[in-house]
């Protein structure tokens, strides 16, 4: 292919390697906002109710990423994280621990010495969170740090300043150095889709991170308003659905940020049972990135068992 | 760690051996699993408050009355069989002392009153079917089958939208046809069907009403009961006596009201088989007529559609109101290539569509409005299997009683089949496919009906060049079955004329000079 592009004249190269030709060249299908966003609105009106709310509430803690992503952590911080994922409430509730905690790659060794005999991963974001705008070599090399220091999953951005200035190939290449970085580790692909903007970008990075390699898709760092929203979830669950499809594979998604109440995260759960169904109901391909998240699911969880509201004094702070 | 250059692999897809596990999935395994891992509990809306009447009797003059003929028959609540309600029968000298009862209101009081006065009443009633919206809604859903989730979410809020957007019209019809004098036309003879109750007779009697005319409106038989609660509206309103009349009773009724001699228009909605003979029954007579019949509605899919989204609105046009919708899609023409993409979309997405309870919050499919109709839909089914067409059904579990349909849709169709010309009513859908623009438009035209269609591009351009060759009364692009009072909703050929909704819905109840 490349050597066929050399033996054109400059102009039909400059023209083969137009960004234009290079969209088109990723056959992705478009995505129509104001019916995307219609049926994104018709999942939050299912009514989720008795055992069917006790049940989901349980299933988003064990999906969840407690994440703390500020510039002040600091060891003694993560420890009180690892200790709520690993035990998020009384025993007596039987609610399951976290999936993962999420934190800065010189934190990874921290939450690992905590977590290292649990279920809870840790998981590190990674490739210049959250900008993602340093050279690829330092990117490859942090990574490579994170997983050595013993990260279960990588959360890394994607360069979004290419993407939007039509560098789809150095995108995917991105993508997939930093698989091949991870090693054994997982990787999720945060798209950063609050900066992305429109769905049909959205549809298109998906692709993208999908085919580089991602083994999840993530909505956002947290860093970005707006960050995840349900029909920008739907969009790239509509892309799972379709590589599901198109090779057999299963891809995980995880929207972040912005996910504050349990009826909120229980609208995510429809949405991802009605349009992915029950083999992606599990922390395997589905998490949620939260950290205020957590106690309000369990403050709900409580109403459900004792019949009454607890204020939130009575429930422990990651 | 040896430095390695960032691979260029480009377009290759990553190999992932399929599952996590290892082992790859088949082609003909990859469906998707809709399974109860998570099932919602039942959440049914309450309805222990709603007082319904042992008996409902006829709403004449202002009053509610017994019939003259004496008979009653029962109303029953589709979903679980049982009788909700006596509902009268209404025979000739019940039709006349309503026609009367118009005819006086209209003479004495209506046609006289100021426009902003007529408007004042209209807004009134519509604040009042606000304040009852959900007690109307259960009590819909109850008579009828359709889910609460539409009656709650958008007949109830149609119903009362309309009520308010003619109320507005009242006093400004001098403004709506600008140098013409606009007059009412006198007792408007209205008849209605039983797929939108409410919203009905909220198109009929708010326009009648706005423009100065009194009625007599006749229900539907098997969904009576909402028509005579919104009658205990307008007492409360204070709507003068004999403005709205309401008869009920079945086909003889209706045909009473068509041939009686002191009614100046006739507006029906309903089958094109029935207004075939109205058209009959009031040609040479002075009435005025409109009629909104059946529709066999062309959803069209082109390539470059947003696929997904198509697959909501072949949803949204075929499973809204379990298919009993005069307008619903129920021809779908898919591009040749991106057929099979189409159709393994519909086959997943019909399995997560929820059959049962209607009252419960979480249904998609209600119950079939009656036996008559479900036996409807089975018989042309049975034509569809016999002349060789592919039935595709959810495998939804059905409730013991009550009458059901599961979501469905035959391939393999073609415009000869019976399935491809007739009227279903039901939650059945013909798919087709076609290759050009031209033989899409071609398929589309060729039908008897033409009420409504629906074009999935995401090109604007294709979108107008095909919307200006349908003949279809209402086109949706990129969506389906939305509806709104200020837009006009009519047919071409069988499917009817007049139109009903926006300005366009106060001319058939005007004279203009």
């Amino acid at each position: 292919m490349l050597s066929a592009v050399k033996a054109l004249t400059p102009r039909s190269r400059s023209i083969l390697k137009s960004p234009a030709r290079n969209r088109s060249r990723w056959c992705v299908p478009s995505v129509d906002q104001v019916m995307a966003e219609e049926r994104a609105a018709a999942f939050a009106r299912r009514s989720v109710k008795t055992s069917a709310k006790l049940e989901g509430l349980k299933l988003v803690v064990s999906m969840m990423d407690l994440t703390t992503l500020e510039g002040s952590d600091t060891p003694g911080k993560i420890a009180f994280l690892c200790r709520k994922a690993m035990q998020p409430l009384d025993p007596r509730y039987q609610v399951p621990s976290c999936a993962a905690v999420c934190v800065y790659p010189n934190l990874v060794r921290i939450a690992k010495k905590f977590l290292e005999h649990s279920s809870v991963k840790v998981a590190s974001v990674a490739a210049a969170f959250p900008a993602g705008l340093m050279p690829t070599k330092l990117k490859l090399r942090e990574v490579r740090g994170a997983v050595r220091d013993g990260a279960d999953e990588i959360d890394m951005v994607i360069n979004r300043a290419s993407f939007l200035a039509g560098e789809y190939e150095r995108v995917f290449d991105e993508i997939a150095a930093t698989r091949e970085a991870c090693g054994a580790a997982h990787l999720k692909v945060i798209l950063e889709t609050g900066e992305l903007q429109t769905y049909d970008n959205v549809r298109l990075a998906s692709e993208i991170a999908i085919r580089a390699g991602a083994d999840f898709i993530k909505t956002s760092t947290g860093k970005i308003s707006p960050a995840a929203t349900m029909p920008v979830t739907l969009v790239m669950l509509e892309t799972i659905r379709d590589y599901f499809y198109e090779t057999g594979s299963r891809i995980g998604m995880k929207p972040a940020g912005g996910i504050r109440t349990a009826k909120e995260a229980l609208a995510y759960l429809v949405m991802v049972k009605e349009t992915l169904g029950d083999d992606w109901l599990t922390p395997a391909l589905f998490r949620f990135g939260a950290s205020t998240l957590l106690n309000d699911v369990l403050m709900q969880l409580v109403k459900l068992v004792d019949a009454n509201y607890q204020s939130a004094d009575y429930f422990s702070l990651p | 760690m040896p430095r390695r250059k960032p691979s260029t692999s480009r377009l290759a897809i990553v190999d992932r051996n399929g599952e996590a596990d290892g082992r790859p999935i088949a082609k003909k395994d990859r469906t998707l699993d809709f399974g109860e891992r998570w099932s919602y509990a039942p959440a049914p809306e309450a309805s222990n408050y709603i007082k319904l009447h042992d008996r409902y009797q006829l709403f004449i003059n202002g009053r509610f009355v017994a019939p003259k003929s004496g008979s009653y028959f029962d109303s029953i609540n589709p979903a679980t069989e049982e009788k909700l309600a006596e509902i009268s029968s209404a025979n000739e000298k019940d039709i006349d002392l309503a026609v009367k009862a118009a005819r006086r209101a209209y003479k004495n009081v209506w046609s006289k009153m100021p426009g902003r006065e007529r408007g004042k009443y209209l807004f009134r009633i519509a604040r009042l079917i606000q304040e009852k919206a959900r007690e109307l809604a259960v009590l819909e859903t109850m008579d009828g089958g359709k889910t609460i989730k539409e009656s709650r979410d958008i007949d109830l809020p149609l119903v009362a939208a309309h009520f308010f957007y003619y109320a507005g019209w009242a006093d400004k019809l001098e403004y709506a046809f600008p140098g013409r004098k606009a007059r009412p036309l006198g007792v408007a003879g209205q008849i209605i069907p039983w797929n939108f109750p409410l919203l009905m007779a909220a198109w009929k009697l708010a326009p009648a009403l706005a423009c100065g005319n009194t009625c007599v409106l006749k229900p539907a038989e098997t969904t009576s009961i909402t028509a005579l609660h919104l009658a205990e509206i307008f007492q409360e309103a204070g709507l003068p006596d004999g403005v709205v009349n309401i008869v009920t009773g079945a086909g003889e009724t209706g045909g009473g009201i068509v041939n009686h001699r002191d009614i100046d228009k006739i507006a029906f909605t309903g089958s094109t088989e029935v207004g075939k003979r109205i058209a009959s029954a009031v040609a040479g007579t002075k009435k005025k007529l409109t009629l909104e019949l059946g529709g066999k509605a062309a959803n069209i899919i082109f390539e470059d559609a947003s696929i997904d989204q198509a697959v909501e609105g072949i949803i949204a046009g075929i499973y809204f109101n379990q298919g009993h919708v005069c307008c619903a899609g129920s021809r779908l023409f898919v591009q040749e290539s991106v057929f099979a993409n189409v159709i393994r979309k519909l086959r997943d997405r019909i399995s997560t569509l929820r059959v049962g309870d209607p009252l419960d919050k979480n249904t998609d499919i209600g119950a079939i409005n009656s036996r008559a109709q479900l036996e409807k839909i089975c018989e042309l089914v049975d034509s569809g299997l016999k002349q060789g067409a592919q039935l595709v059904q959810s495998r939804a579990h059905l409730p013991a009683k009550g009458y059901w349909y599961p979501p469905s849709f035959f391939t393999g169709v073609t415009a000869s089949h019976r399935i491809a010309q007739e009227e279903i009513f039901g939650p059945v859908l013909s798919v087709m496919t076609f290759r050009t623009p031209e033989e899409a438009i071609a398929r589309a035209n060729n039908t008897p009906y033409g009420l409504s269609a629906g074009v999935w591009s995401d090109k604007g351009s294709k979108i107008f060049k095909i919307v200006n060759q349908l003949r279809a009364g209402v086109v949706w692009a990129n969506t389906y079955n939305k509806f709104d009072p200020s837009s006009p909703f009519g047919g071409y050929k069988e499917s009817g004329f007049g139109r009903e909704g926006g300005r366009h819905g106060l001319l058939p109840y005007l004279t203009l000079s």
